[in-house]
């Protein structure tokens, strides 16, 4: 008997006819149901919409970070700058920093699992088509740089271990080198010249992700400063030609340098030792160096660092998600209360007319499920729309998680309900004969 | 004189009283109530301000409780149904008529009067069915679609009473219905009333309105929560 009632309470029917009538509840007072879903709208759009942003923003620095490799760890030598063999230094006139050989090689040996190394080693000057110049970099390397830093080559080919071994004069450029120095020839095949030395160009590379996002930045600006105008040519073949002690003659004095090597980036094979190894590392360069001429960036701690920053924010987003569902939901609570108050004879007629507690109260939920799901919907199609028209206007990835719309709606409904309990069951509770007499 | 029927009672309420209490004060609104109203009455309730006629309404009406006492209506107790079944006693058992009509606002004429049959389970169609015939039965058939708001004073009763029939209840209660109406529209009402207990059914009208005496055969007066007068128990 008891359970029959129950579902003959919760039929559809009865559900369908109470819905309608809570659309015409909520219909004569449109402005106010409208202003009262508004918290909610607001709520879940701003979490709708932080979270498609800060997913996005993430996403780019993840994909930066793991451009570089996250089981790289890449070492650059830095010029120091508080030299405590400053006197000695100056003495012989050549600034000696930086990474060495002896450095890579204490490394292959001793640190487990070290899997390739890519020294670099870069001189900068004016790289010279038939006529004119471009000021570049000259950056020595190995045959697999392209693989280990995920830069694609566009054309032509990068140079062989067979060349590294023979010292041969061909280099590779930049796609914007490329571009200044041959602007309107197929560049493979030609020549470029640095003071008095030929190389033969016999591809083009694709610019480092990092200088071109730059470059994306502020427009065309950086193009001429050299930034990105890498000509990459066999470490074997830069030694060769310019030797171990750099010249330069900058504002107005010679500084003569000598780095062996300005960066080198360490592959560990197995991802998991990634930690230890940086550590091992470390430990070599802290010994073999006084100074700290070098800069070390382990870039799986970037991510993990990246990764911490993000729950962090989501964690600030998900506060600042509840406290503004919380604010609609008091806000909701606050309308439905006065709504109950002010339909206190209507409740006293329906109690006269037959209806029990229970119609009172799912006739009252179902208003407040009914505003607070309309204003999640709203919101959701706001919190879509917006990271939409932040991305097609302002060039900002946004990335909308399919779980987030259909988890901060779900969340508003609730919320509805959650809210709604206490002024339905209010009105249930109003005695018949005193809500028949409410003025 | 009208006498009293030999048939069982529809109501019946043996001593009946409900006390107030209002801090060291208990204000007896009704006491030693014993009426029995049979099927086919067609009775008015008088009485003083004050007098309990509210009280009794409220009571007959299930709409509250005896504080002592016993209330039999269609045969069973009702006087101690939990809130659920005393809900469903009202909305089958009873039809409610008030002074100020009480329609819900954001209803129409007909899903005003389809509000006890939603309240009972009773079908989308069947229910259509008979709130369209029992409009159209106190003259409402073309203002289907209308709401309170649209309606005169009594259209409005005319809407009630039409609701009130909608469960074919046992009795139909009446608290001043005609008091908010000009004359003309109240005794359009009266008039509806007369014809429904013709039909046979039982009605019960609160009442300040000495006039009404004269309309209704049975007459109960209360006075200070006692019933004073009742038409069934005088002498012939
Ligand atoms: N809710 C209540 N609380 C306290 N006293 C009440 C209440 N309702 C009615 N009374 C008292 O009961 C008595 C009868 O009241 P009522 O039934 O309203 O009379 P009538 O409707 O004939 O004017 C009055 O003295 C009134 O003050
Ligand atoms: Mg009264």
């Amino acid at each position: 008997m008891k359970v029959i009632d129950i579902i003959n309470g919760a039929s559809l029917f009865r559900l369908k006819r109470a819905v309608i009538l809570g659309v015409k509840s909520l219909w004569m007072h449109k402005l106010r149901s409208m202003l009262t879903a508004m918290g909610i709208v607001f709520g879940v759009c701003s979490v709708i919409a932080m979270l498609a942003i800060g997913e996005g923003a993430s996403y780019e620095a993840q994909q930066q970070i793991k451009d570089l490799g996250s089981q790289n760890v890449i070492l650059e030598s830095v010029k120091p700058t508080n030299n405590t063999t400053a006197g000695e230094q100056e003495r012989s006139l050549i600034l000696e920093y930086g990474l060495t050989y002896h450095d890579i090689l204490q490394m292959q040996a001793t640190v487990p699992g070290v899997e390739v190394t890519v020294p670099s080693r870069e001189v900068k000057d004016f790289l010279w088509n038939r006529t004119n110049s471009v000021d570049g970099v000259v950056l020595g390397t190995v045959s697999w740089y392209p693989k280990m830093k995920n830069r694609d080559v566009l054309r032509g080919r990068f140079f062989t271990e067979l060349e590294m071994a023979s010292s041969a004069p061909v280099c590779v450029l930049t796609q914007s080198l490329a571009r200044q120095l041959f602007p309107l020839d197929e560049p493979v095949g030609l020549t470029v010249r640095m003071r008095t030395s030929y190389f033969r160009v016999i591809g083009v590379i694709e610019d480092d992700p990092a200088v071109a996002a730059a470059a994306e930045g502020m427009e065309g600006t950086s193009q001429s400063s050299g930034e990105g105008m890498e000509m990459m040519v066999p470490m074997s073949t830069l030694k060769d030609h310019f030797g171990d002690v750099l010249f330069k003659y900058r504002s107005g004095s010679f500084e003569a340098v000598k780095v062996e090597l300005h960066e080198v980036t360490v592959r560990i094979e197995d991802p998991d030792q990634v930690k230890p190894a940086a550590q091992a590392i470390q430990h070599i360069l802290e010994r073999n160096h006084k100074d700290v001429d070098y800069k070390m960036t382990v870039p799986l701690d970037l991510l993990q660092r990246a990764e911490r920053t993000k729950q962090i924010f989501n964690i600030v987003l998900g506060s600042i998600a509840a406290i503004s569902l919380l604010v609609g939901g008091i806000g909701i609570m606050n309308i439905m209360l006065a709504t109950v108050t002010e339909r206190t004879r209507e409740i006293g007629i329906r109690r006269a007319l037959g209806a029990k507690k229970k119609d009172i109260v799912t006739q009252f939920l179902i208003e407040t499920v009914m505003l607070s799901g309309a204003g999640g919907l709203l919101g959701v199609a706001l919190g879509i729309a917006i990271p939409v028209i932040i991305t097609h206007f302002a060039g900002m990835k946004t990335v909308i998680e399919f779980w987030a719309p259909a988890m901060a709606f779900s969340i508003s409904v609730m919320t509805g309900v959650l809210f709604g309990i206490y002024p339905a069951f209010r009105a249930a509770d109003m005695n018949p004969v005193e809500a028949l007499r409410h003025e | 004189m009208s006498r009293r029927p030999d048939t069982d009672p529809v109501i019946e309420l043996r001593g009946v009283e409900k006390h107030y209490t209002m801090g060291e004060f208990t204000v007896k609104a009704l006491q030693k109530v014993n009426l029995k109203i049979y099927p086919g009455d067609y009775i008015s309730i008088l009485g003083p301000s004050g007098g309990g006629k509210s009280t009794m309404l409220n009571i007959l009406g299930c709409l509250d409780q005896p504080t002592i006492g016993e209330y039999f209506l269609s045969g069973s107790d009702v006087s101690q149904l939990s809130d659920n079944d005393l809900s469903k006693v009202r909305g089958k058992e009873l039809g409610f008529i008030f002074q100020s009509y009480n329609l819900i606002q954001q209803l129409t004429v007909v899903e005003n009067i389809e509000v006890p049959l939603y309240y009972q389970g009773v079908s989308e169609k069947e229910s259509r069915e008979i709130a369209v015939e029992l409009a159209t039965k106190v003259g409402l058939g073309t203002r289907l679609d209308h709401r309170p708001n649209e309606l005169s004073g009594g259209q409005q009763q005319r809407v009630a009473i039409a609701r009130a029939l909608s469960c074919d209840p046992a009795v139909i209660l009446a608290d001043e219905a005609t008091g908010n109406l000009d004359s003309k529209s109240g005794s359009d009402i009266l008039r509806i009333f007369d014809e429904l207990n013709a039909e046979g059914k039982t009605l019960i009208m609160i009442t300040h309105d000495e006039a009404m005496a004269e309309r209704t055969p049975r007459v109960i007066r209360l006075k200070d929560g006692e019933v004073a007068f009742d038409t069934y128990d005088q002498p012939d």
